[in-house]
C-alpha cells in the first residue's frame, strides 16, 4: 500500500484501476472512497455529510450538469454551487474523476499550502462556481446568477445544493422569497436532506418539519426523491428541468442517509466530524470495497 | 448626495445597459426616475438585505455592474458576511451604496446613525472605500467608482448638502485628495459628508487669524499616501474629521500613513468616541453633541494648536 500513489491506491479496487466515471454508480463509489482517503490523511471532518450527497453529486456530474472539463468557463455552462461547503470534497472527488483537475491533487486536501480548503473554493480550482463554508450563502448567489441568464435569455441552469441543517439560515428564506418573486424556473435547489446537523437530528435542534410545506409554502415547486437512488434522482433532475416556463423555481428534496455506505456511520452524528484512523479506516475501507459496482 | 449620485448614476446607465441596480426596499422618492426610466435595470430584493447582496454577486458574475442600496447599516453590517464572502473573496462587480453616513437619521436612533462602516468596510480586503464630502465629489467619484474592478463601497450622506467646491473637480482618479482652501497654520482632513463642518471651521479659525488649510479625502481606501505626507511634512498638527467613530476609520487610516513613516507631525482625530450614541437629534444636534461639528472642531484646533 505504501507503494502506491494516491490514485492508484483509490483506484486499486478496479481492475487495473480502470473505471468508467460516465456511470454515475462508479462515481458515486469513488466519490465515497475519496471521501475516506481524504479526511483520513488530513484528519479532516465531514465525511458523514460527503457520503450523504456522493449519488446527488455523481448523478449531478454524469446526467444532469452541461459543464465541460475542457472549458470550464464557457460562458454556456450550467452552474453548480455547493452551499453546504463543508461537504467540499465531494465537489473535489466528483471534479477531479471528471477530468477538471488531476485526481492525485484530492491528496493535498486540507494541507498547508494547497488550493483544496476544507470548506469548498474556487480559486485556482477548475469546477468551482462559488467558495462557501458559511452556510446560508449560496442560494442567493445561485439566485443572482440565475436572474442574470434569464435577463439574458441565456439556456444555462444554476443549480444550488444545500444541507437541511444549513435551512436554519434565515438567508436561505430570503433567497427562497426572491427566486419565487422573480420566477426564476432555471434555478434548481437541492437539499440534503439527511435529518442530522452538527450536534443532533434536525428536528431535535430547530424543527424544520413540515419542511416540503415550507418550500411550497414560499411558491417553490418540491421534487421528494430517494437521495441515494440514482435513477430516481435522474428523473428528479429531468423533471426539475422541465419546470424552466413555469416560472416558479424547484427544489429537489433529496431524502438522505448521513454516512451512507458505513454502517457504523449512517445516522451516527460522531461522524460529522470524527476522522476515519485506523482499525475505523479499515473497517470502513472493507465495506466500501464489498459496495465496488 | 443622493441625488448627485443618482444623476451620475443615470447618466452611466444611459450606455451601459447591463449596470443593474438592487434596492433593498428603500430610495422612495430617491430612486424614482432611475426606476422609471431604466426599469430593466432595476430590481427591489425587498427587506432582505443578505439577499440583496448574495444576489448581486450572482447577477455581477453574468457580467454585469451592480449596485445595492439602502440606508445607514443595512447595506453593510447587516449583510457583513455576504460583503466579505460572496462579492470581495469573488472579485464580484458589486457596488455598495449606503445614504445616511453618519448621523443624517439622527432622530431615528442608534439603529440608525451609521458610524463604524468605514473601520468594517476598509477591514475587508480588495474592497475600495469612496467617502465624498459634497455632490460635486459624488458626481466626480461615481464614473471612477464603476470604473474600478472588484467591490467597492460608497458612502453618501443625505440629500441638500451644499457644493463646496468653488471650482469643478472634472475627471477625478483613485486616491486622489482635493484640497479646498490652502494654509499654513494646520491642515484639516476631512472624509464624507461633514465637510461641510470642515470648511466652516476653517472660515472660524480664520477669524481668529489661524489659517487652516482643507483637504477632502473622496477615498480612504486607498488612501492618498503622497497628500498626507506632504501635508505632514508641511503642517505640525493635522486634524481628521470623520462624522464616525474614531476608531478604525478615516483618523486611523491617516495615522497609519505618518505613523509608518516616522513623521514629527501631530495627528488629531475629531469623530465619534467609542461609544454608541444613546440620545437623539438632528444631525447638526449631534455633531455639535459629540464636538465635531464647526464650532468643535474650530475649538478644539485652537486648544492643539496651543499645547
Amino acid at each position: 500500500m505504501a507503494d502506491l500513489s494516491y490514485t492508484e491506491l483509490t483506484h486499486s479496487a478496479f481492475p487495473g484501476g480502470a473505471c468508467d466515471t460516465d456511470d454515475p454508480a462508479v462515481l458515486a463509489w469513488l466519490i465515497r472512497r475519496h471521501g475516506l482517503e481524504m479526511t483520513r490523511l488530513s484528519r479532516g471532518s465531514h465525511i458523514g455529510a460527503v457520503y450523504s450527497l456522493a449519488e446527488i453529486m455523481a448523478v449531478l456530474y454524469t446526467r444532469a450538469l452541461r459543464v465541460d472539463p475542457a472549458r470550464p468557463d464557457d460562458p454556456g455552462r450550467d452552474r453548480l454551487i455547493l452551499s453546504k461547503g463543508h461537504a467540499g470534497a465531494a465537489v473535489y472527488a466528483a471534479l477531479a474523476e471528471r477530468g477538471f483537475f488531476p485526481v492525485e491533487e484530492l491528496k493535498t486536501h486540507y494541507q498547508n499550502g494547497s488550493r483544496l480548503s476544507g470548506h469548498v473554493s474556487h480559486k485556482g480550482v477548475p469546477g468551482v462556481e462559488m467558495s462557501t463554508g458559511s452556510l446560508g450563502h449560496g442560494l442567493a448567489v445561485a439566485a443572482g446568477m440565475a436572474m442574470g441568464a434569464k435577463l439574458d435569455g441565456a439556456a444555462w441552469r444554476v443549480y444550488c445544493v444545500l444541507g437541511d441543517g444549513e435551512c436554519d439560515e434565515g438567508s436561505v428564506w430570503e433567497a427562497a422569497l426572491q427566486a419565487h418573486h422573480y420566477g426564476l424556473d432555471n434555478l434548481i435547489a437541492v437539499v440534503d436532506h439527511n435529518r442530522m446537523q452538527s450536534l443532533d437530528f434536525c428536528e431535535n435542534t430547530l424543527r424544520l418539519e413540515p419542511f416540503a410545506d415550507k418550500w411550497k409554502a414560499f411558491g417553490w415547486r418540491v421534487l421528494p426523491v430517494n437521495g441515494h437512488d440514482i435513477d430516481a434522482l435522474t428523473a428528479a433532475f429531468a423533471e426539475a428541468q422541465a419546470g424552466l416556463g413555469s416560472g416558479q423555481p424547484t427544489v429537489v428534496l433529496a431524502e438522505t442517509v448521513k454516512g451512507k455506505g458505513v454502517s457504523f456511520m449512517e445516522n451516527n452524528i460522531l461522524w460529522h466530524y470524527r476522522s476515519p484512523q485506523g482499525e475505523e479506516y479499515e473497517a470502513a475501507l472493507k465495506e466500501l470495497e464489498a459496495q465496488r459496482p | 448626495m443622493r441625488d448627485a449620485f443618482v444623476r451620475a448614476l443615470m447618466r452611466e446607465a444611459a450606455h451601459d445597459e447591463r449596470l443593474t441596480l438592487i434596492t433593498g426596499d428603500l430610495g422612495f422618492g430617491v430612486l424614482k426616475p432611475f426606476w422609471e426610466t431604466y426599469p430593466k435595470q432595476f430590481i427591489n430584493a425587498g427587506i432582505a438585505e443578505q439577499g440583496m447582496t448574495g444576489m448581486a454577486s450572482g447577477l455581477a458574475r453574468t457580467g454585469r455592474t451592480v449596485l445595492t442600496y439602502s440606508i445607514g447599516n443595512f447595506p453593510t453590517l447587516r449583510c457583513l458576511e455576504q460583503i466579505r464572502n460572496d462579492c470581495a473573496y469573488h472579485e464580484a462587480n458589486v457596488k455598495i451604496v449606503c445614504v445616511g453616513g453618519g448621523f443624517v437619521y439622527g432622530s431615528l436612533g442608534m439603529s440608525h446613525h451609521a458610524t463604524e462602516d468605514m473601520a468594517i468596510i476598509r477591514a475587508l480586503p480588495g474592497v475600495t472605500v469612496f467617502t465624498p464630502g459634497d455632490p460635486a465629489e459624488v458626481e466626480a467619484v461615481v464614473p471612477e467608482m464603476l470604473r474600478t474592478p472588484g467591490t467597492c463601497y460608497l458612502r453618501l450622506g443625505r440629500g441638500g448638502e451644499p457644493t463646496l467646491h468653488r471650482q469643478p473637480i472634472g475627471e477625478w482618479r483613485l486616491p486622489k485628495a482635493l484640497t479646498l482652501r490652502e494654509g499654513k497654520d494646520v491642515a484639516l482632513l476631512s472624509a464624507g459628508g461633514i465637510l461641510t463642518q470642515t470648511v466652516s471651521a476653517a472660515d472660524l479659525l480664520a477669524a481668529k487669524g489661524v489659517s487652516a488649510e482643507v483637504v477632502s479625502f473622496p477615498s480612504i481606501k486607498p488612501i492618498d499616501r503622497e497628500k498626507i505626507l506632504e501635508l505632514a511634512r508641511r503642517f505640525r498638527l493635522l486634524v481628521t474629521v470623520e462624522e464616525h467613530t474614531v476608531v478604525g476609520g478615516f483618523g486611523s487610516a491617516v495615522a497609519e500613513v505618518t505613523a509608518e513613516e516616522g513623521l514629527p507631525c501631530r495627528v488629531k482625530r475629531i469623530g465619534m468616541p467609542d461609544i454608541y450614541s444613546s440620545i437623539v437629534g438632528t444631525q447638526q444636534y449631534l455633531r455639535g453633541a459629540y464636538q465635531m461639528d464647526d464650532a468643535a472642531i474650530c475649538a478644539r484646533t485652537m486648544e492643539w494648536l496651543a499645547e
